[in-house]
């Protein structure tokens, strides 16, 4: 069993986190200044970070494996996109392609008040909390888990990408949408913006850690790890398990959300390929790299996995799928824990006599 | 006296074709341990099933106090409402350390509703009850099996239940933990409190039953104390044996 010290390794990385989101403005300026490519690179694997811990909750601590978190992700990369498309029409007046492309003079009515921050901020968030809401409490109802959700949620991505992929919905169709020019009134694609960006996906990133580890730490958190080991027994102590699921799994996909909203302003694009059911697998194995039911091994899958794909996206994008397929038999047969299985082999301490025997001890039936 | 904690009247569990439990009628009286035996298949585990509403019947139903219908109550208002049930199986939560377990089945509810000195006072009590004071950091996962059936056992009593539900709690234990399980159950008999234990541990059943009602196929063979039936011919024959 891995017991690791009980404020240690979030906090540590808690500070890390912070202490390069304060390097990067820092450094801005100075001959150690980070290159525009690596100061994007690092927001966008923040985004992906936090992603990673929606995931981590309810499947490392609840045992409930989403296989289309990429919905809640690009539901709050989309309406990212509406507000800066919108946003951007309004302050330089350029009219976005795919109104362009359809051969429409002006925005759909639905796109209404998206020019204004909070109003799209309170759209995704009511959206997401509909969905999730909606198709959760089904769900849970009734007692659909395991592999059944997983592939339902699967088919849940599939179907909102097919619908995505469509022209006529006024949400860019198969092109998705891109030409982000201002965000908040700045103007895009500079280097402060793109630090900016980083920054605040940095800061996000260590405060969704903070809040998640509070949320792990406390009783509920124990009730959730409860709820994973053994559900039916926590439900015959008299704990109603299906609002405690419902809960965790709303909130999960509403830090899939938050993350989608950095994420889409740094890469500026989003398209329906976002909902392919591929990238929701992929952010399940970032997790089981680096460690289920450990928010620390969530980010460190999720930097490790993605750092790998950027770096092979430029110099040898066709091996990328050999080598995601390679560490996902690797985490299978050897690690079935994830990165966070090296923890245990305590490599401060030597397997002397002593510990053989406590080990014998503890592994005793 | 002899207050009715639980009356199963004319229940009947179809699985398919089969029936579980067929027509089965019972009492079961507030400070009495009962033993619930038979064969394999005669539906002892399926009528804990039943009184704990993981599984519904397709006919009859239970009464608690007189009053609460189990088997129109879900499964977490019939624990609340005070039956607690151990399971076959150990049932523990393997990432939770014991003394979280106690606490989980001490203070039901999302929030904690005690304060933490008398949520410790009654941790300190149950955890010397199972005998597992030293245990109480340990991660259940790390436990023997003999110390998570008295783990679980401690979880579903830690509530003070007045319908206490063991579903072979000396399955797998060595002759000494047994005894030890058997001085267990009998400290746990209160006037005010029903257990019912389902084990095939014979002279288990011996030390801590005042009745005991023996199934075979879903029904009532015979119910009486021990003596009476070892002594039955019915029951030696369908499962005593010789």
């Amino acid at each position: 069993m891995i017991r690791l010290g009980r404020i240690g390794p979030i906090v540590h990385l808690t500070a890390l986190i912070l202490m390069v989101a304060l390097a990067l403005p820092a450094l801005s300026g100075t001959p150690l200044e980070i290159s525009r490519y690596l100061a994007n690179a690092i927001g966008q694997l923040a985004a992906f970070a936090v992603l990673a811990i929606s995931l981590d909750l309810i499947w490392g601590y609840l045992g409930i494996l989403s296989l289309g978190h990429g919905l809640f992700f690009a539901l709050g990369g989309y309406v990212m996109a509406m507000y800066l498309l919108k946003h951007s029409f309004v302050v330089t007046g350029t009219v976005p392609d795919f109104l362009q492309f359809m051969g429409w003079k002006d925005f759909p009515f639905y796109w209404a008040g998206f020019d204004f921050f909070p109003y799209a901020l309170a759209v995704a968030t009511a959206v997401t909390l509909l969905i999730s809401g909606i198709f959760g409490y089904v769900s849970f109802r009734s007692r659909v888990g395991g592999v059944y959700f997983a592939i339902i949620t699967q088919a849940l991505v599939y179907v909102a990408m097919l619908l995505m992929f469509r022209n006529d919905t006024g949400f860019g169709g198969n092109n998705g949408m891109t030409g982000f020019s201002v965000l908040f009134g700045w103007q895009m694609g500079t280097s402060s913006m793109i630090t900016a960006l980083a920054v605040a996906s940095l800061v996000v990133l260590a405060l969704v850690l903070l809040l998640c580890r509070q949320l792990v730490r406390s009783r509920f958190g124990a009730l959730m790890l409860a709820t994973r080991d053994d559900e039916t027994r926590l439900r015959t102590l008299g704990y109603e398990t299906l609002r405690l699921k419902l809960l965790v799994w709303c909130l999960s996909a509403l830090i899939a959300m938050v993350a989608g909203m950095l994420y889409v302003p740094q890469v500026g694009i989003i398209n329906p390929r976002v909902l392919s059911p591929e990238l929701s697998l992929e952010i399940a194995v970032w997790v089981a790299i680096g460690g289920r039911g450990h928010l620390v091994g969530a980010v460190i899958g999720a930097l490790l996995v993605n750092a790998v794909k950027f770096w092979l996206s430029s110099a040898a994008p066709e091996i990328w799928p050999f080598i995601l397929s390679g560490l996902i038999v690797l985490v299978v047969l050897v690690f079935p824990n994830g990165l966070m299985d090296l923890a245990k082999f305590r490599l401060t301490r030597p397997m002397g006599p002593k510990r053989m025997a406590e080990e014998m001890e503890e592994a005793r039936p | 006296m002899s207050l009715t904690a639980l009356l199963v009247d004319g229940l009947t569990v179809r699985f398919g074709s089969f029936r579980a439990i067929d027509d089965l009628s019972l009492a079961i009286d507030y400070g009495e341990v009962r033993a619930v035996i038979g064969p394999n298949g005669a539906g002892k585990t399926t009528l804990l099933d039943v009184i704990s509403g993981i599984t519904r019947p397709k006919q009859g139903r239970i009464l608690f106090n007189g009053a609460l219908d189990l088997t129109q109550t879900s499964e977490a208002a019939i624990a609340r409402a005070g039956l607690r049930r151990k399971f076959q199986k150990p049932s523990v939560f393997e990432g939770l350390t014991v003394r979280q377990h106690i606490a989980i089945g001490a203070d039901v509810g999302f929030r904690p509703r005690l304060d933490t000195p008398a949520l410790d006072d009654r941790i300190g009590e149950v955890l010397e009850t199972v005998g597992l004071t030293g245990q109480s950091t340990r991660l259940a996962g790390e436990l023997s099996h003999g110390q998570k059936q008295w783990l679980e056992i401690g979880m579903v009593i830690a509530s003070d239940p007045s319908v206490l539900m063991l579903d072979e709690p000396v399955a797998g234990l060595t002759d000494e933990e047994t005894g030890r399980t058997a001085k267990l159950v009998r400290a746990l008999v209160r006037p005010d409190r029903a257990i019912i234990v389902v084990e095939h541990d014979m002279d288990f059943v011996e030390r801590i039953a005042d009745r005991v009602t023996v199934l075979h196929e879903g029904r009532t063979l015979f119910e009486g104390s021990m003596d009476r039936v070892r002594a039955d011919a019915a029951v030696v024959d369908v499962y005593l044996g010789r």
